[in-house]
C-alpha cells in the first residue's frame, strides 16, 4: 500500500461570529487507500494527541447517500473527480506532495459553525414549505392503484437522486439553490401523487428559497457540474415553467 | 455493499490456500482462475437458495471461507462477488440499470470496476439487532415514549436478516401507530409542565455533571482509539460466532476498558462551542455499556438463532437432522425447549448487572423449526 505526504491549508474557525483563518497541517504517511475524510480522521487524532483542538467536519453515512458531507477542496465542492460526495473521494486521487485547500461550503444562507461545519437548515426549512406529499397513512393502497409511466417514474428518480448536500450552492456564484428547489419540486410534480398540491408546492419552495438569502440563477450550471448525484439542470427550467404556471394560477383564483 | 448484489452475482472463493495466497499477492487476477478451481461455496452448500441464502448464513460461510485461508484481498478478508456470468447472459445495459449506482459506488471506493473484475466482499458490522423494549401499541416502558422502526425491539433479529430494515419502519409507521398513538393520545391531558420538578433539576445537574467529566478528565487517548479497541473486541469475541470462553474475555475486558476510558480519555475544548469530539465520546461512554450487554445476554442464550451463532451450538453428524441429509454439520442449532423467550434487559445505572425479563413467545399456528436451506 502507497503513502502519501501532503500539506493541507485548512480553514479554521471557532463559532459563527469568529474571525476565520487558514491553518496548515502536515498530513505524513496517509495509505492512498484512504476516503478523504479518513485522511482528516487520521489527522485529526495526530492533533488530539498533540494536545490541539480538532478540525471540526460534518459527517455520516460515508457512502455517498446520506448528503452529511460537505467540503470546498482545492476551490471544487466535493474536490475535483466529479460526480462523487467527498466521502467517496480517495486520497489515491491525490499525488505525493501535494497541497490541498480545504475550506467549508461558502453562501449566505449556509453560515459557518465551526471550522468546516456550516448550518444548511435552510434546506430543511425549503422543504417543509412544500417538499412533500400529504396522504392518508393507516391504510396503504393496493398495488398498482396508481400506474405511472416508466419514463415518467425515471425521471422522477432521477431528480429524487438528489442528497441534498449543497454542493449546488456552494459551486455557485451567486449562492443559488435553484438545483436542489428545482430537484425537490420535480420529484414530486411528475408523479400523480404530487398533482394536487403542486401549485402550493412551487410557490411556497420557491418563496422560501428567497427569504433564505439565497441568489438567482444566472445559467451558468456550475450546479450541475459539481452535484455529486448528476442531477440535470433540466430541472431548472421545469421549475421555472412549473412555477410561471402556478403564479398564473394563484393570480387568476 | 448492499445485499441486493446477490441477486446476479455469484458468490465464489477459490478452491485452494495456494491460489488465494497468489491473488492476495497480486501474482493472479481473478479472471485468471479456472472455472474448477472456483468454489461457488452458497450454491454448493445451499443449492436450492444459492447466492440469495440468508444474510446470516452467507456472512458466516465467507467467514469461513477466510479462516479457511481461502481469503482474497491483500488482507486476506475478503470473498468474490462476480458478475461476469449475468453480463453475458443479460448484456451490461441490463446490469447498469439494476446496480448501477452500487457498481458506481464500490468502483469509487476500492478503485477497480466491477464490470471487469469481481467485486471483494466481507461481512461488516451494520447494525444490531434489538432495541428498545416496547408493548404491542410501540410504548416503550416510559409512559407516553413511543418507539417505532429500527430503534424497538420487536420484529428482534428476523427484521435485519432479511434485509429488510425499511419493513419495519414502514409496518410501524403505516399500520401500527396510527392506531394506537391516537388512543394514547386521547386518555392523556398534558397538564402544566414546568422545569421546577426537582427531578428536572436532578437530571439536569447529571447531564452537566457527566459533561464536565468528560472534559476534566484530559488524558492522553483519543475518543476513536477507545471506540476501535472496543470495536475490535466485540467484533472477535461476539460478533458471526460467539463462544462462552470468548464471551467470558469480553465481559472481563470491556469493564476495563471502560475504566481507562473514564480515566484516560481526552476530550479536547469546552462546552461553549460545537464540539464533535465530545458528542463521540458521549456515544462510546454509551457503547461501552451496551457492549457489555450485548456480550451477557450472548452468553445467557445458549442456543444458536439467526445471527447469534454459538458454536458450542451447531449441528454435528450425530444428530438425525445430518444422518438423514436435511442439513448439514454445522448449521446453527436452536433450542426453542428452553429459549423460545424474548430477553428485555433492564438497566440498572452502569457497571451494574441488567436485570432479565424473559417474556416467552407463544406459538399457535406455526411452530419454530430448523430450516434447510439445502
Amino acid at each position: 500500500m502507497a503513502t502519501l505526504n501532503l500539506t493541507l491549508k485548512i480553514w479554521r474557525q471557532d463559532g459563527p461570529h469568529k474571525a476565520g483563518r487558514i491553518e496548515t497541517y502536515d498530513a505524513h504517511g496517509i495509505p492512498d487507500d484512504a476516503s478523504f475524510l479518513e485522511m482528516l480522521d487520521i489527522v485529526n487524532e495526530r492533533i488530539i494527541e498533540q494536545g490541539g483542538e480538532p478540525v471540526h467536519f460534518d459527517h455520516d453515512c460515508r457512502e455517498g447517500i446520506c448528503g452529511a458531507c460537505s467540503l470546498t477542496i482545492n476551490g471544487i465542492p466535493h474536490g475535483p473527480e466529479g460526480a462523487v460526495t467527498t466521502c467517496q473521494l480517495h486520497m489515491r486521487k491525490f499525488n505525493d506532495g501535494d497541497t490541498i485547500w480545504v475550506e467549508p461550503f461558502r453562501a449566505k444562507a449556509f453560515p459557518v459553525l465551526r471550522d468546516l461545519v456550516v448550518d444548511r437548515t435552510a434546506f430543511d426549512r425549503i422543504i417543509q414549505a412544500g417538499g412533500f406529499i400529504s396522504v392518508r397513512t393507516g391504510s396503504a393502497q393496493d398495488a398498482n392503484n396508481l400506474p405511472i409511466a416508466k419514463d415518467d417514474a425515471d425521471a422522477s428518480f432521477s431528480a429524487a437522486a438528489c442528497i441534498g448536500c449543497g454542493a449546488c450552492v456552494a459551486a455557485c456564484k451567486n449562492a443559488s439553490a435553484m438545483l436542489f428547489v428545482s430537484a425537490k419540486a420535480a420529484h414530486l410534480n411528475l408523479l400523480p401523487q404530487g398533482q394536487p398540491e403542486k401549485t402550493r408546492r412551487v410557490l411556497g419552495m420557491v418563496q422560501q428559497m428567497d427569504a433564505e438569502g439565497f441568489g438567482n440563477c444566472t445559467n451558468q450550471y456550475e450546479c450541475e457540474a459539481v452535484c455529486p448525484k448528476e442531477i440535470s439542470a433540466g430541472f431548472i427550467s421545469k421549475l421555472n415553467r412549473d412555477y410561471a404556471l402556478a403564479a398564473a394560477k394563484e393570480t387568476l383564483t | 455493499m448492499s445485499e441486493s448484489l446477490r441477486n446476479d452475482g455469484r458468490v465464489w472463493a477459490p478452491k485452494s490456500k495456494e491460489t488465494a495466497a497468489k491473488l492476495r499477492r497480486g501474482e493472479l487476477k481473478p479472471a485468471d482462475i479456472a472455472e474448477e478451481d472456483r468454489d461457488y461455496y452458497l450454491e454448493r452448500k445451499y443449492p436450492s437458495f444459492g447466492n440469495l441464502a440468508p444474510r446470516d448464513i452467507s456472512s458466516r460461510s465467507a467467514k469461513e471461507a477466510c479462516d479457511e485461508g481461502r481469503g482474497v484481498a491483500s488482507t486476506g478478508l475478503g470473498v468474490y462477488l462476480d458478475f461476469r456470468d449475468s453480463i453475458k447472459r443479460l448484456g451490461e445495459s441490463t446490469i447498469r440499470a439494476r446496480y448501477g449506482n452500487l457498481f458506481q459506488m464500490y468502483e469509487k471506493i476500492s478503485g477497480a470496476n466491477p464490470y471487469q473484475t469481481p467485486m471483494m466482499i466481507y461481512p461488516a458490522v451494520h447494525y444490531t439487532m434489538g432495541g428498545l423494549w416496547v408493548d404491542y401499541n410501540l410504548m416503550s416502558n416510559l409512559p407516553g415514549l413511543h418507539v417505532l422502526g429500527e430503534a424497538n425491539f420487536s420484529d428482534h433479529g428476523a427484521n435485519r436478516l432479511g434485509a429488510s430494515a425499511l419493513m419495519q419502519g414502514l409496518a410501524d409507521g403505516y399500520f401500527v401507530i396510527p392506531a394506537t398513538l391516537p388512543v394514547y393520545l386521547s386518555t392523556v391531558s398534558p397538564g402544566s409542565i414546568t422545569t421546577s420538578h426537582p427531578e428536572f433539576a436532578a437530571a439536569k445537574a447529571n447531564a452537566e455533571g457527566r459533561l464536565k467529566t468528560l472534559f476534566n478528565i484530559q488524558g492522553k487517548r483519543t475518543v476513536d482509539s477507545f471506540h476501535r479497541q472496543l470495536g475490535l473486541l466485540v467484533w472477535d469475541k461476539c460478533g458471526m460466532a460467539r463462544n462462552e470462553k470468548g464471551l467470558q474475555e469480553a465481559l472481563r475486558e470491556i469493564p476495563a476498558i471502560r475504566a481507562e476510558f473514564w480515566e484516560n480519555v481526552r476530550v479536547p475544548g469546552n462546552g461553549e462551542n460545537l464540539n464533535m469530539e465530545l458528542e463521540k465520546a458521549g456515544r462510546v461512554a454509551d457503547f461501552l455499556e451496551f457492549g457489555e450487554l450485548m456480550c451477557q445476554d450472548a452468553l445467557n442464550r445458549e442456543e444458536s438463532c439467526g445471527g447469534h451463532f454459538r458454536e458450542e451450538h451447531q449441528y454435528t453428524d450425530a444428530d438425525p437432522e445430518v444422518a438423514s441429509g436435511y442439513i448439514s454439520a454445522g448449521e446453527a442449532k436452536r433450542h426453542d425447549d428452553k429459549f423460545s423467550h424474548v430477553s428485555a434487559w433492564e438497566y440498572n445505572g452502569e457497571g451494574k448487572p441488567a436485570t432479565l425479563h424473559s417474556e416467552s413467545l407463544e406459538f399457535t399456528d406455526v411452530k419454530p423449526s430448523v430450516r434447510s436451506y439445502k
